[in-house]
């Protein structure tokens, strides 16, 4: 068994999409394919993100990081939110993103999340991250 | 979840009609020969997703568990073969229930069962259909089953319980609850098992051949029956679990997706009956037990004690979902049953820093409720430990005694295992030794042997 994460991307024509559909609508539609992964016993979080032009983008490519508001300039590949799943192999981490309730033009990226079992033990900032998951119940 | 944008064509038939019947569980690995790995592993992944909920349609349609099964399998055999020559389809579900479908008119028409389920199935069927959740074909001959999302969980319900029926024997209802719930291959529960595969299989054919004698009805069980029958699948996931998290015999101390696969069927006997407690106590002694394996095992695979064992490393996710399982469990206000008390011990040891600093008392208390609501000497041994813990070794040894006494845990090696741990502790090292040495002799398991050995030399 392993943690996947799907993260959602989408972009301009996503998000406009999703504009025009009802809340409730959309509502309805996350909420089953939610319910199937529930039912199936592989859900371990999901979150979903605010609106990206309330967002700001700091940017590296200085000396110094720069802050500007907003989304990208060109709205390619917006992180949009994830899923954290449970499953027994990759191939099933797929077969789930495959039916995303995705709106044309957005994509879904599937990465292991390696456990923390996976790092050196012997390694103090392993060690005192482990600490800071047992007292907070992290996941 | 509805197959209606995919024409649901399978490929050519891949060869002669092997029939139905014949039971020989063509799991995810049979036909391997002709299949490339990375197309098995696909078609073993939608298997995984769907296999439940594609047999349980199919029963449904059928009336006939037996049949579903056999045909569900033939699917999946033609998918191995398709799929990987002509790639996945657009609707996977729609494909595999299609040709199931087509498979079991096929039988149908064998057995000359020209009655209204055929009819049903070969889509003659316009009127009634709402009496049977099936609605009329499609106007354009899609030949697919109706897939009515609101009868899914009743579908998957019935066949929790029709797998884990009472007229099985406890192996069966094991075998053919992995095989048509979790969809796992014949070949996968051997090997999760320690048994031939030829073993297995021939469970699931006596099985399924002794589910259509005795003529069980695909159903949930009525009202009355309800909590008895549920008692039966919930024994069912506590053995794949145990299982698992200790394999009785052979080198492996974990086989962890074994244990894996009876939490996710606990997650999903939960979430389909969210009103009963034991399913929710049920995957609360599942989390909290499988939060602890990160730390059962050393660097060389070797055995590490509850007492020795690094708290930091256990999976507090999986500690936190089952606190939280068990927190539903005893607010449905019916109190704890055997699984819940279990969890609540299991809780006990997740909350505590050490096994000094845990709660022993509290964990006597649930040992003497678990007692009660569900006898048995391996309960007796645990509250033994557990008074050893918070009393003393000597109060601890006095049950361990009575236990003895009474023969009631005859050849296992859990009754000595225990008795040298508490005679090591009042220092009585010669008597202690040999009963370590015994319990070492009787152990199946070579990890668990190894601590009981090195315990023994370690008192010298």
């Amino acid at each position: 068994m392993a943690k996947y994460m799907l993260i959602m991307r989408a972009t301009d024509e996503t998000l406009a999409k999703m504009m025009e559909t009802p809340f409730e609508q959309m509502l309805e539609t996350v909420g089953r394919f939610n319910e199937e992964l529930i039912r199936a016993g592989v859900l371990i979080a999901a979150e979903g993100l605010d609106d990206p032009s309330q967002g700001v983008v700091v940017d590296f490519a200085g000396e110094q990081p720069v802050v500007t508001d907003g989304p990208y300039g060109e709205t390619k590949e917006l992180f949009g939110g994830f899923y954290l799943i449970d499953v027994a192999s990759k191939e099933e981490a797929v077969e789930w993103a495959k039916r995303l309730p995705a709106l044309p033009g957005s994509k879904c990226e599937v990465r292991r999340v390696p456990s923390i079992d996976e790092f050196p033990q012997d390694n103090e900032w392993v060690a005192l991250e482990r600490a800071w998951r047992e007292r907070t119940g992290q996941l | 979840m509805s197959p209606t944008d995919d024409d649901g064509l399978p490929g050519p038939d891949p060869g002669p009609d092997k029939g139905t019947g014949t039971g020989t569980g063509t799991g995810t690995g049979t036909d391997a020969a002709a299949v490339g790995e990375p197309a098995r592993r696909a078609v073993a992944a939608v298997w995984r997703i769907e296999s439940a909920r594609i047999v349980g349609a199919l029963a449904r349609y059928t009336g006939d568990f037996a049949l579903a099964e056999d045909v569900a399998q033939e699917a999946l055999a033609e998918a191995l073969v398709s799929w990987s020559r002509d790639g996945a389809p657009a609707n996977p579900v729609g494909w595999l229930l299609a040709t199931a479908r087509r498979r079991a008119i096929d039988a149908f028409r064998r057995r000359s069962a020209l009655d209204e389920r055929y009819a049903l199935l070969a889509g003659q069927l316009t009127e009634g259909g709402a009496v049977t959740g099936a609605a009329a074909p499609a106007a354009d001959g899609r030949d697919e089953l109706p897939w009515d999302p609101d009868r899914i969980d009743d579908d998957v319900l019935a066949l929790v319980f029709t797998a884990c029926h009472p007229v099985l024997a406890p192996e069966a209802r094991v075998a053919l609850t992995l095989r048509v719930v979790a969809g796992l291959s014949s070949e996968e529960i051997a090997r999760a098992f320690l048994v031939p595969v030829p073993t297995v299989q021939a469970r699931i054919t006596r099985a399924k051949k002794t589910i259509a004698a005795a003529r069980v009805p695909f159903a949930l069980p009525p009202a009355e029956e309800r909590r008895a029958r549920l008692g039966a699948v919930l024994s069912v996931l506590y053995v794949v679990f145990t299982e698992g998290a200790t394999a009785t015999a052979g080198t492996d101390l974990l086989r962890t997706d074994l244990a894996y696969e009876a939490v996710r069927l606990a997650r999903t006997l939960a979430a389909l009956l969210p009103d009963e407690p034991e399913p929710h106590g049920l995957l609360a002694l599942f989390e909290l037990t499988a939060a602890r394996f990160p730390a059962r095992t050393g660097p060389d695979g070797e055995a590490v004690l509850l007492e020795d064992q690094d708290r930091t490393r256990w999976d507090h996710g999986a500690t936190r979902r089952g606190l939280a399982a068990l927190g539903r469990a005893g607010a449905i206000g019916r109190g704890l049953g055997p699984y819940g008390l279990q969890a609540a011990i299991a809780a006990c040891h997740a909350g505590a820093p050490s096994v000094a600093e845990t709660d022993w008392e509290r964990i006597v208390l649930l040992y003497e409720a678990l007692g009660r609501v569900a006898p048995s000497p391996v309960v007796e041994l645990n509250r033994a430990v557990a008074v050893a813990m918070a009393s003393g070794p000597a109060d601890g040894l006095a049950i361990v005694d009575d236990l003895l006494a009474t023969d009631r845990l005859p050849g296992s090696h859990l009754l000595p295992g225990v008795r040298g741990e508490l005679l090591a502790r009042l220092g009585r090292t010669a008597e202690a030794r040999a009963e370590l040495e015994l319990a070492a002799r009787r152990c199946r398991n070579a990890r668990e042997r190894a601590v009981l050995l090195r315990k023994a030399a370690a008192l010298d």
